[in-house]
């Protein structure tokens, strides 16, 4: 396995319907990199993400983490794939959703212990001593105790985050992790996910934060019309882009 | 008329009453949720016939229900209901009328909750279960960690409605001659020649559904601990 080729995804594809959602999706992430998904609406960003997730089974192509075949869409066609083969390959993956999805009915600490406790991922102590942790890495350990509609939306979403990583994922999964949020707390979130990649976080970001996404990550994706039409470094993409598509982008955003 | 015997024998229709009400809420509740996984189930033969079955229920009412289930035994089976009581290992045919009674209320309210129970779960958005999916939790660890509390939050008022009903609902059984509070109290009508009983009966009813009301506002307070975002 080559270092670059932690993530592996190969030829994706997926249609809702007759709507063709990704039209052969190919690309590579290295360990401990960032990779940042931009593009317009409808592009097919999201849909990537959830594929990634197995939230949406793509109808084609493979995904593969360190090596390990975790996907393959013959394998599908033949109803090879069981739930709980599932649910254990979906573990690889954490996701945090745009729009937080915290469980209202649980404390904070309940939010990130909860997943762990019933998948028995130790005992409730060491659970919950490691919750503490990954919630004070957040920010918020004067929130253990408060439900999410007692928290803002940058708190919320930062909780949402210590939740997915209480599962500790190999690749931690963004889709529009600030698209809810105000500006001034979009910060909080962006910073906290500045602090991940020091701890050395396969990561993976859909967003349209086109600074965040120059500053934060490794490599870009640009999206169009379910294929990437450009992909690089960020200087590559943001600096120098070649492709017509990807200007039209970037300048539509400076318009106003 | 001697006012303490009426009333003697008034709480012990309501005893009745409050047999069938208890018994039917402990099997239909339950039932409730197995016909709403049944009606939601993906595999489309279960999900229309439970529909169906649904549509039936609640298009009909109770009472001719109640008189049909009488005849499942004879008909159906091919069991006389002397028999069929002696299957039962029930010495008296009343209990054998409460049995039916019992079945046909349980099964009739269980529909009532299956698409109030539907209602409240297709309300949940579904972020929350796929939250629970990307979290590695199993279909049944979903629902009953995440989806449940949410749902029974969300169907308190309805489901309050319908168990204020049922109290009075009950008074149906008088079709099949169980001696409910109503039944008992047209008795005393009758031997002494004075409306009395009926009110007393009708304050029975108003006190308990009182209770109920009360019970089920201290229930809310404490499903609604939270504020859903």
């Amino acid at each position: 396995m080559e270092d670059n080729k932690y993530l592996e995804v190969r030829g994706l594809c997926k249609s809702f319907g007759n709507v063709n959602v990704l039209k052969g999706v190919d690309f590579t992430l290295g360990h401990g990199e960032i990779l940042t998904i931009i593009g317009s609406s409808g592009s097919g960003k999201t849909t990537l993400l959830r594929c990634l997730n197995f939230l949406e089974l793509a109808d084609k192509g493979t995904i593969s983490v360190a090596g390990e075949e975790l996907f393959n869409g013959e394998e599908l066609k033949k109803g090879k794939i069981k739930d709980a083969q599932l649910r254990e390959k979906r573990l690889h993956f954490g996701l945090v959703f745009q729009s937080f999805n915290l469980f209202p009915q649980y404390t904070v600490l309940k939010n990130v212990m909860l997943a762990p406790k019933l998948l028995k991922k130790g005992n409730k102590q060491e659970l919950e001593e490691k919750a503490k942790n990954l919630i004070a890495n957040v920010g918020l350990s004067d929130k253990l105790d408060a439900y999410p509609f007692q928290l803002s939306g940058g708190q919320q979403q930062r909780v949402s985050i210590a939740r997915a990583l209480a599962l500790e994922p190999d690749i931690l999964c963004f889709d529009e992790p600030t698209s809810a949020l105000d500006p001034e707390l979009t910060v909080e979130v962006l910073r906290v996910i500045k602090d991940l990649k020091t701890t050395g976080k396969t990561m993976v970001i859909v967003t349209h934060e086109m600074e965040f996404a120059r500053n934060v990550s490794d490599r870009v994706i640009y999206m169009r019309d379910g294929i990437i039409e450009a992909q690089g470094t960020p200087e590559e993409i943001f600096d120098n882009p070649e492709n017509e598509h990807l200007k039209q982008f970037l300048n539509s955003g400076k318009t106003i | 008329m001697n006012f303490w015997s009426v009333m003697y024998d008034l709480c012990m229709g309501f005893g009745m009453t409050l047999k069938l009400f208890a018994l039917t809420l402990v099997i239909a509740i339950p039932l409730g949720l197995l016909f709403c996984f049944c009606s939601m189930s993906k595999f489309k033969p279960l999900s229309w016939l439970m529909k169906g079955i649904i549509w039936v229920v609640r298009g009909t009412p109770l009472l001719l229900q109640c008189v049909i289930v009488t005849f499942i035994p004879s008909v159906l089976l091919k069991i006389p209901n002397k028999d069929f009581a002696a299957m039962l290992n029930l010495d008296k045919m009343a209990d054998l009328q409460f049995i039916f009674v019992l079945f046909a209320f349980s099964v009739n309210y269980a529909c009532y909750f299956a698409v109030i129970f539907e209602g409240g779960i297709k309300n949940i958005p579904k972020g929350q279960r796929e939250a629970g999916q990307v979290l590695g939790m199993t279909k049944l660890q979903i629902f009953f960690h995440v989806i449940l509390m949410q749902v029974i939050r969300k169907i308190m008022a309805p489901m309050s409605n319908e168990v204020i009903t049922l109290v009075k609902d009950t008074a149906l059984a008088r079709a099949l001659s169980i001696t409910e509070i109503i039944l008992v109290a047209y008795e005393k009508v009758n031997k002494y020649a004075v409306l009395s009983p009926l009110f007393y009966a009708g304050a029975f009813y108003l006190a308990f559904s009182g209770i109920l009301t009360l019970l089920f506002h201290l229930l809310e307070k404490k499903v609604c601990y939270y504020e859903v975002t």
